[in-house]
């Protein structure tokens, strides 16, 4: 099995965040794998091991430092395309989605698995835009998948507990995190990484239009919340969290 | 200036349909001249319901039996007259439609609103909620907005039964090839995450999954839901359906309990609109300080086992 595995570099989500002079999320700093990927790419790997197959990652976005991608080439994934296109900044969801589902189409795997979202957009839109794009099925919120011959059989997250999915090949599943335990990479694994292909595309390389139609106004701050009276534990935290509780009628 | 035509996407829910759909049906009928909704499945029993809350008409969709609603519901919006503007709820199926009618149209779709205006203006926090962003379409044509729960309050407005009538759906080709086999209710025992007037939510900081449970048993105690933190949902150490946050469930809960969770920006959007916050960390600079209105700084390992032998005390 074949799989194109989504994948995004962000900046460090543990950094203060900012917009930069076109609102657009300042990406000056240092680029990492999105930690909400990894699951992805190591879904991806237990397949593409266990039914012999390629795992292929596909990414849009800077390509001066590709770090974080070669993160998922260490744990194993084949190689990467990524397209980087200065007309690309700041490009909305289904922008995003037309670019990643001319580059899967291109390589046309059985699986295509994302995150259910990255970690600084969080649109969570785009899985479902590219299978729509690509006229295939798709599965979100997958907690977990086994393949069976042309079908996939996904448990996916539902609002009261959890459906088993079956849906047939090719795919669009995306993936929740904390499902599967991304493997860290080896040593043979980093150095491996150095010299896999990774090919960079520009957006004429894939004749697209984008689309746009949608702009920030304004950014503004949001009412704070003030601070309250904040205590180090002498023994008494307990007493003054039930006192608390009474005073706003809780208990 | 009001929206002449307004359609509220309405997800089927345990009774009637989900809360976020009723939030969004009661904005939308300030904002809007003429609201429908669009459903399926159940949905299309609860056309009381629908026009108690302030749609006019509620179109169903025929989603094949046992089949993920996304594709279905999209192509169906997607093959008759639009209106101006189409609101969908942020929830598992709400986004799936949204992402498909998206590309269907070749339209935006601009998400995770906090709020939409009578000018189609959308609010979005960012930042953690510290900021707040307003956006809007630059091109002509429908606006596809996909909004948070708890954005507005949900309020019926006494108006008569919703006249039903059906979106037919087209041929989906593949699209709608996934199947669900089997349904599985997880039972929750309490009241339900995003309803409790007490969240008790647990991070990093409660050191290892078996430190949960005296997070569920103060949970209990209280008559309020337990609820989680990223770090611990990524780790593996509680199902993601508990996720506090930007990546998953809001919460406006009258007392939010945040034990050893620090505050990373993607947690604080999901909980900041609570009532009152009590926060136990072992950091005293940990930023969820600064919105708590009873900091506690200490060790949740030491904390929690005497706030639970408190309550047991007084019930």
């Amino acid at each position: 099995m074949n799989i194109v595995v989504c994948a995004k570099q962000i900046p460090d989500p543990s950094a203060p965040q900012s917009l930069d002079a076109q609102n657009n999320l300042n990406r000056s700093g240092k680029l990492l794998l999105d930690e909400a990927d990894t699951y992805g790419v190591e879904m991806a790997l237990q397949l593409a091991e266990a039914s012999g197959g390629e795992v292929v990652v596909v990414s849009m976005g800077d390509a001066t430092d590709l770090t974080g991608l070669r993160t998922a080439l260490a744990m194993g994934a084949a190689r990467a395309i990524v397209v980087s296109d200065p007309a690309l900044r700041g490009a909305d969801a289904l922008d995003t989605a037309s670019v990643l589902s001319a580059v899967i189409s291109s390589v046309s795997p059985d699986l295509v698995l994302t995150a259910t979202e990255s970690s600084d957009g969080y649109t969570g839109t785009i899985p479902a835009q590219i299978a729509e794009l690509l006229g295939w099925p798709s599965v979100t919120f997958a907690k977990s998948l086994a393949g069976a011959g042309d079908k996939l059989h996904v448990t996916r997250q539902s609002e009261a507990g959890f459906d088993e999915v079956a849906v047939s090949l090719p795919a669009v599943v995306s993936v929740t995190a904390g499902v599967v335990e991304p493997r860290y990479a080896s040593f043979k694994g980093i150095m491996a990484a150095k010299s896999k292909p990774v090919e960079v595309k520009s957006l004429s390389d894939l004749g697209i239009t984008l689309i746009g139609g949608q702009a920030i106004n304004s950014v503004n701050n949001a009412p704070s919340r003030q601070a309250g009276e904040k205590f180090v534990d002498d023994g008494t935290a307990a007493e003054k969290i039930v006192a608390f509780l009474e005073s706003v009628k809780v208990i | 200036m009001t929206i002449a035509n307004l359609w509220v996407v309405l997800e089927p829910g345990e009774n009637g349909f989900t809360s976020t759909s009723l939030e969004l049906l009661s904005h939308a009928r300030t904002i809007a001249t003429s609201v429908s909704g669009v459903t399926w499945g159940a949905g299309a029993s609860h056309a009381a319901q629908a026009g108690e809350y302030g749609a006019t008409t509620l179109l169903t969709v025929a989603v094949p039996e046992n089949t993920l609603p996304g594709a279905a519901v999209a192509a169906a919006i997607s093959s008759g007259s639009l209106p101006d503007v189409i609101v969908i709820p942020t929830s598992y199926d709400g986004r799936d439609i949204a992402g498909r009618l998206s590309a269907r149209l070749k339209r935006p779709v601009l998400t995770n609103a906090t709020n939409l205006s009578g000018d189609l203006h959308t609010e979005h926090q960012i930042f953690g909620g510290t900021q707040i962003v307003d956006a809007h379409f630059t091109s002509p044509g429908v606006g596809i907005v996909v909004v948070r729960a708890k954005s507005f309050s949900a309020i019926p407005a006494g108006g008569a039964p919703a006249t039903v009538s059906q979106l037919s759906v087209p041929d989906l080709g593949r699209r709608g090839e996934s199947t669900i086999t089997n349904r599985h209710v997880e039972e929750v025992s309490g009241p339900k995450l995003e309803e409790a007037s007490v969240v008790v939510s647990g991070g990093r900081g409660i050191g290892e999954v078996a430190g949960f449970a005296v997070i569920e048993e103060i949970a209990s105690l209280l008559n309020g839901a337990a609820g989680a933190s990223r770090a611990i949902v990524d780790a593996g150490w509680v199902p993601y359906s508990l996720q506090v946050g930007q990546t998953g469930k809001t919460v406006k809960p009258d007392v939010y309990i945040a034990c050893g969770i620090s505050g990373a920006t993607q947690h604080m959007v999901g909980m900041k609109g609570s009532k009152t916050i009590i926060a136990i960390n072992k950091d005293p600079d940990a930023p969820i300080f600064q919105i708590a209105d009873l900091g506690i700084v200490g060790d949740v390992k030491t904390v929690l086992p005497a706030l639970v032998a408190a309550l047991r005390a007084r019930s």
